[in-house]
């Protein structure tokens, strides 16, 4: 491995006046876990809006990849092309469109709209609908509508969505909120299995959770990184008890 | 090649439900035409309907920009405009030409081409004072380039609008007010006089096809109505065609959260003028198709309130159905036809006549305050009802 998948350099952006990200640095690797924390402000949702586009940094730069591409001139829809997927806090599916629907627009294909007007669905892409929809366990629901499904099940199909983009990179906010414990354990599994064959982000308040996950933790504060290492090094850290863990 | 076209029709009955009746109606109205068949249905009749087909081929443009995109266009009656306007140059040019020709056999010298010209011009423009054709007019003399003009200037104008407009990320509201303004500033540009269009007095005698001058009205009309019906089914199956793909799940997930669209790769913006200048298209179409039935075309048709009017159509009928923006605009524009023309009887209330002349825009803008507070689906909504009904 020569380099790393993502390369945040030195971005900083401000809104009104209000420093959300201050000079933020760090990498991301292939196939790595990483877990974000930090305080309520610390700049966590902004960075996930730097890195898929949504929001233009004041200064610095993303890289992405093997050919080292800049990401922050790019739009949504190209970043996600280029292999970063993205899931929100709260569940966002397509409601009046069944499971199979969602899925299939998901599916990596072609985007432009004369492909997708004139798009045929496969036998490969069945088979990837398939595979994918027996793994989120919805493989018996597909032609329900979506907007049908429990808020658990959407959380899944989100996922499922998410892997039918076959992203590299997956960007993962607070994936624990309102689950039940034995939900919680089995995300824990899901994304260390994910991050066998790619990296993933996480977003994540709870300590529990992250300490699941077991990986590597990076401590966002007032827009920049404040500790890097393990949950045990990082909690022993005195200003980051300080800031986070003592209030 | 029949394979897929057949596969297509099995999956939605809708269209060949569709097309049954329409075909039925076109039926009925040629055996009553008074060209065709036994004349028991006026040629003014006959022209009205055409001119409801045209109308529903416009709500169905509707539906597929706001109804499956969410875009909330008030200008598509622009489109529609602009398509009568392109056709309706060649219908008045070479009408003109041929009178001013008959008129000069009778003259003693020969006339000149020039002559010939100078004579059409005053003849159309004579009215706004000049003589000179302005330069919009330079293909006029030709049916194909104006035919192709009809869709190539409203889709240009779409592609253009839209291409502003989606590119700055102008959603919501904002792009209403904005396709309002459009429509406006090209109504208020075709006023002038000085547009090359004849100003407020717009073109006229469009009903007087060039080259048909033996042949009545009464054929023409029910010509018009074939043509009517066929580009309406045409409209009906292209439409379909685009909203059973996986590009209408895609427009359907831009309406309902385009954020996510973004997130999953799909450029929002290029789809949405994809649809933009394709409905602009359809619209046009259906406004070249339109004009010549209704005879004359002016300015105020462009007007704002007419692109208002079509959005009323479509959310009574019910969105994102196709069939309901069908069944809106035909019903929404037939009763009004027939309250406005005064000959519904007026309903008396004693001391109080309630007159439907005065009293019908009060009534439909009540109607559509109640729909869409209670019945958001529209009329298309009771289908629903009874379709689960019947699976119960």
């Amino acid at each position: 491995m020569s380099g790393a998948l993502l390369e945040v350099n030195g971005i900083s952006v401000s809104f009104d006046g209000f420093k959300a990200i201050n000079s933020l640095s760090f990498n991301i690797d292939n196939c790595e876990l990483r877990a974000i924390i930090g305080p309520n402000g610390a700049g966590k949702t902004t960075f996930m809006d730097i890195i898929t586009g949504k929001t233009r940094p004041d200064s610095g730069d993303v890289i992405w990849g093997e050919k080292n591409v800049s990401l922050i001139k790019k739009s949504e829809s190209e970043i996600a092309n280029l292999g970063v997927g993205r899931k929100f806090q709260k569940p966002t599916v397509f409601e009046d469109q069944s499971v199979m629907e969602n899925l299939i627009m998901a599916l990596k294909n072609k985007r432009n709209p004369w492909s997708v007007l004139f798009y045929k669905y496969n036998k490969i892409d069945d088979e990837k609908v398939a595979n994918i929809a027996s793994d989120i366990g919805l493989i018996s629901v597909l032609d329900k509508l979506s907007g049908e499904l429990s808020h658990g099940q959407k959380q899944w199909l989100e996922i499922g969505m998410l892997l039918a983009q076959e992203p590299q990179l997956l960007l993962i906010d607070e994936p624990a909120a309102g689950m039940t414990h034995e939900e919680r354990n089995h995300t824990v599994l899901l994304l260390k299995k994910l991050s066998k064959t790619r990296a993933v982000v996480v977003v994540e308040h709870d300590m529990e959770f992250i300490r699941n996950l077991d990986c590597k933790v990076t401590v966002l504060h007032e827009g920049a990184v404040l500790a890097e290492g393990t949950l045990d090094h990082v909690v022993k850290n005195k200003t980051v008890i300080d800031v986070y863990l003592g209030r | 090649m029949a394979g897929p076209l057949i596969k297509f029709l099995n999956n939605n009955p809708s269209i060949l439900i569709f097309f049954t009746i329409l075909s039925l109606i076109t039926v009925i109205i040629t055996i009553g035409s008074e060209a065709f068949g036994y004349g028991f249905i006026s040629t003014s009749l006959i022209k009205v309907i055409g001119k409801t087909l045209c109308i529903c081929l416009v709500a169905i443009a509707m539906d597929l920009v706001w109804g499956y995109c969410g875009i909330l266009s008030l200008g598509h009656f622009a489109f529609f405009g602009l398509g009568g306007y392109m056709i309706g140059m060649w219908l008045m040019y070479e009408r003109t030409r041929l009178i001013v020709i008959e008129s000069a056999k009778n003259a003693q010298l020969p006339m000149t081409t020039q002559e010939i010209q100078n004579a059409i011009g005053s003849q159309i423009f004579g009215v706004v004072g000049g003589s000179e054709f302005p330069i919009v007019w330079t293909f006029s003399h030709l049916l194909y380039v104006q035919l192709l003009l009809v869709i190539l200037v409203p889709g240009l104008l779409g592609f253009i609008f839209g291409w502003l407009a989606f590119r700055s990320r102008v959603t919501g509201v904002y792009l209403s007010i904005l396709t309002q303004a459009m429509t406006l500033a090209l109504a208020l540009y075709l006023f002038q006089n000085d547009s090359g269009l004849r100003g407020n007095n717009g073109l006229s005698g469009l009903q007087n096809i060039p080259g048909l001058e033996l042949t009545p009205q009464s054929v023409i009309s029910v010509w018009f109505l074939w043509g009517s019906a066929s580009a309406l089914a045409f409209g009906f199956l292209v439409t379909k065609f685009i909203v059973e793909s996986k590009l209408g799940n895609v427009i359907r997930g831009i309406k309902d959260n385009e954020q996510r669209m973004r997130f999953l790769g799909y450029n929002v913006e290029n789809y949405k003028l994809f649809i933009f200048t394709i409905t602009a298209i359809i619209s046009a179409i259906s406004g070249a198709l339109y004009y010549p039935q209704a005879g004359i075309i002016n300015p105020a048709e462009l007007a704002p309130i007419a692109s208002i009017y079509l959005a009323v159509w479509v959310a009574i009928g019910g969105r994102g159905r196709i069939y309901g923006a069908v069944i809106g605009a035909a019903l929404v524009s037939l009763l009004s036809s027939w309250l406005t023309g005064g000959q519904a009887p007026d309903i008396s209330f004693g001391i109080i006549e309630f007159k439907w002349v005065d009293w019908w825009l009060v009534f439909l803008g009540i109607s559509f305050v109640i729909i869409t507070l209670y019945a958001p689906k529209g009329i298309g909504g009771l289908f629903d009802r009874f379709n689960k009904g019947a699976s119960k």
